[in-house]
């Protein structure tokens, strides 16, 4: 009995990860209709920022909570400029080609970040040597939130803990949902988004700052992702370069399993496809984990293509 | 939609695609291979494959480090036959498919006349039929699996083979830790640990143990938990995860937090600097077999560790020690060999007798594998120390 409740927690607190990624997905397709490829090694590269400050803030400070606060805050003001850095040199100048050019960019540069975070380079500065790209070994992630159990279910032998960060990415995972459910739907700069995602030159002509809105969602949409990494490297502890490819993939699954452009669906996709996966590989064998995330996938596509939240868009001929 | 169906498509090919990335040498060996292009009569050139990047690159570099070594030694003592020596080393990002291809170029287009790699038994399995049509011996440094030197006569390795390392934690477990039920946490994207599980598995309830359950992980997985949890249930007084070390430390770290009590056991492959720094502290306790300990006070050991230091500032892990032994194991057999080809480098390489490796004295059976005794290693304080050493 204990067994299945913590297979559920362990399939919660993965589906978290997907779904706090799969929002940064979704964000982005909605706006602009592209599957930003690349969004997962942005989440890659916003672990390795969090990782440098916290080593560079020292192993003292770990647990105290403005620590915490600076790697998160650090890490996502980083991946806010990478992803405007992409959008503004990648995306920008092929926004009106084909589609397809700007998505095998996107591929691009997700091969491209994460091969380049496996080469190890470092440079002698300030008397010191600095990192400048981490090397393909895995890591451990710092210990920022001091791991305390929150709740306990049994006895030690016999029971389940549910602990201080499961429930803290849980509750960032709702909030930030909330959130940006809000700012699309509640905000003057969400009904910017929504007309740019309807037509973003007839956008343009209403005096919609389309570039700004466009450079905005990306900025957002990789921040969502530092935040996403950094609980990701707190959960699983282990870090290294391609982490980003199939946590990103699967979210992507994930997003598309909701509704792509869909934010609750997002969340709920990826809640289920944690869920999914946890009882696959605790009940059957964990070599079915992957053929059963996308096996999923193709039977939701089959029998809902728009996802499970997804409006069907009647298409013009 | 269609779009969406587009991209999965492109998504496929680009997955398939990326395989065949072109491998760079690293910088410091650059100049060593451009001399060798330069003047290729002055020198010896020997190939190395190793997983320089990608999940087990720290074995790569290790062995990569140990291997540096033993060549620079020799050619400071004047080389072979009177010519220096100099070694390629092509990365294959710890896949086989990559090995397959580095190994294939340095055959036919660099022309080595001996093979060092790799450390990863599915990666050795990927070269060893290309070194074996080439007639080109290979000596891998650290693969266990036994099919590797199956594959032919011209493959051999340095250290002990898996079904003595499964063994020596089998009697371990059962004779010294007294384990009456033992769980078995085996990653199945890799040769070597299917392979240690099947002999752990046969000798620990030979010896009147009971494996209570058996789960699978691959390689590259980051979330044990569930896994774990079906582990927990069975509460097995030992744990076997015979893999490498950036998985076990996440492992440990996840056993820990859902409670699950028992005492971890290992191979050498959880042998790599990151396991402390991902298990921490609940990586404590635990147990591994090994092919050396740095502990070791014979003056050899100690030698090298002393010039490994002083050339890497660490301390060598096994993997470098066997890049090393096998590295030495090759040119001691080029002096002896009457010529370089092929057939004749074979004979001396078969012939090794007696050699006193850092990692144990190798003598090369009909097999091609090398006879040596394994040590039983525990972590404690963040570091391995040596418990026991057990004997074929």
């Amino acid at each position: 009995m204990y067994s299945f409740v913590q297979h559920i927690l362990n399939g919660l607190a993965a589906g978290t990860v997907y779904a706090l990624v799969a929002l940064g997905y979704t964000m982005v397709y909605g706006v602009l209709k592209l599957i930003n490829f690349a969004h997962g090694d942005v989440m890659m590269v916003g672990v390795y920022v969090g990782y440098a400050v916290a080593y560079a803030v020292g192993r003292a400070l770990w647990g105290e909570w403005y620590v915490a606060v600076l790697v998160f805050g650090v890490a996502m003001l980083a991946c806010a400029l990478i992803g405007l850095a992409i959008e503004r040199f990648a995306y920008r100048p092929l926004r009106e080609r084909p589609r397809l050019t700007a998505l095998i960019t996107a591929i691009g540069i997700s091969f491209a970040i994460s091969y380049s975070f496996q080469l190890d380079l470092s440079v002698h500065a300030f008397g010191r040597e600095l990192t400048v790209l981490p090397g393909a070994a895995s890591r451990g992630f710092p210990d920022i939130i001091t791991r305390t159990v929150w709740m306990q279910l049994g006895s030690d032998d016999d029971g389940i803990k549910i602990w201080n960060w499961q429930v803290l990415s849980f509750g960032i995972a709702l909030a930030l949902m909330v959130g940006l459910q809000f700012l699309v739907f509640k905000t003057r700069f969400g009904r910017a988004m929504r007309a740019v995602s309807f037509d973003h030159r007839v956008a343009a002509l209403m005096g919609i700052p389309v570039d700004r809105v466009i450079a905005f969602t990306f900025a957002l949409g990789s921040a969502l992702a530092a935040t996403a990494g950094i609980l990701y490297a707190i959960k699983d502890r282990k870090i290294e370069p391609l982490m980003g490819l199939m946590v990103g993939l699967k979210a992507f699954v994930a997003a598309v399993i909701g509704g792509i452009g869909h934010v609750p669906g997002a969340v709920v996709g990826a809640l289920a496809l944690g869920l999914c996966e946890e009882f696959v590989a605790g009940y059957t064998s964990s070599s079915w984990r992957d053929a059963v995330a996308f096996g999923f996938l193709i039977v939701v596509l089959l029998l809902r293509p728009e996802g499970l939240f997804g409006r069907v868009q009647a298409e013009k001929v | 939609m269609r779009e969406l169906a587009l991209a999965v498509l492109t998504l496929a090919l680009v997955a398939c695609e990326k395989k065949s990335t072109v491998e760079t040498p690293p910088a410091g060996d650059q100049k060593q291979a451009a001399k060798a292009g330069g003047a290729e009569s002055d020198v010896i050139l020997i190939g190395e494959v190793g997983s320089l990047t990608g999940s087990e690159a720290a074995f790569g570099i290790s062995t990569r480090n140990g291997v540096d070594l033993a060549i620079e030694e020799a050619n400071e003592a004047g080389g072979v036959k009177g010519k220096k020596l100099a070694v390629r080393v092509y990365d294959d990002q710890s896949k086989p498919e990559e090995a397959a291809s580095a190994v294939t170029r340095l055959l036919t287009q660099d022309k080595v006349k001996l093979i060092l790699g790799e450390v990863a038994s599915s990666n050795s399995l990927a070269m060893a039929p290309k070194a074996q049509a080439a007639k080109v011996p290979m000596i891998s440094p650290s693969s266990t699996n036994p099919t590797v030197t199956e594959v032919g006569d011209y493959i051999f390795r340095v250290c002990f083979i898996d079904p003595f390392q499964g063994y020596v934690m089998a009697k371990y477990a059962r004779e010294e830790l007294k384990f009456n039920t033992a769980a078995i946490l085996k990653d199945v994207k890799s040769a070597y640990s299917v392979g240690l599980t099947e002999v752990f598995e046969r000798k620990f309830t030979e010896m009147g143990g009971k494996v209570v359950g058996t789960e699978a992980y691959s390689k590259g997985d980051s979330d044990f938990r569930a896994q774990l949890t079906a582990l927990k249930k069975l509460k097995p007084q030992g744990l076997y995860i015979p893999g490498y070390y950036n998985d076990v430390g996440a492992i440990a770290q996840q056993a820990e937090e859902l409670g699950l009590k028992t005492v971890m056991m290992g191979g050498d492959g959880w042998d790599g600097p990151p396991l402390f720094e991902l298990g921490g502290k609940a990586i404590e306790g635990s147990y591994v077999s090994n092919h050396y300990s740095a502990e070791d006070p014979s003056p050899i050991v100690q030698n090298f560790i002393k010039k490994y230091q002083e050339r890497f500032k660490v301390v060598p892990d096994s993997l470098a020690a066997l890049g090393y032994d096998s590295a030495r194991v090759g040119i001691e057999a080029m002096k002896r060999a009457p010529s370089l080809d092929g057939p004749a480098l074979r004979e001396a390489i078969a012939a090794t007798k007696e050699f006193p490796g850092v990692a144990g004295t190798i003598t090369l059976n009909a097999k091609r594998d090398a006879e040596k005794p394994a040590v039983v290693l525990q972590v404690k304080d963040g570091k391995f120390h040596y418990v026991a050493t057990v004997k074929p």
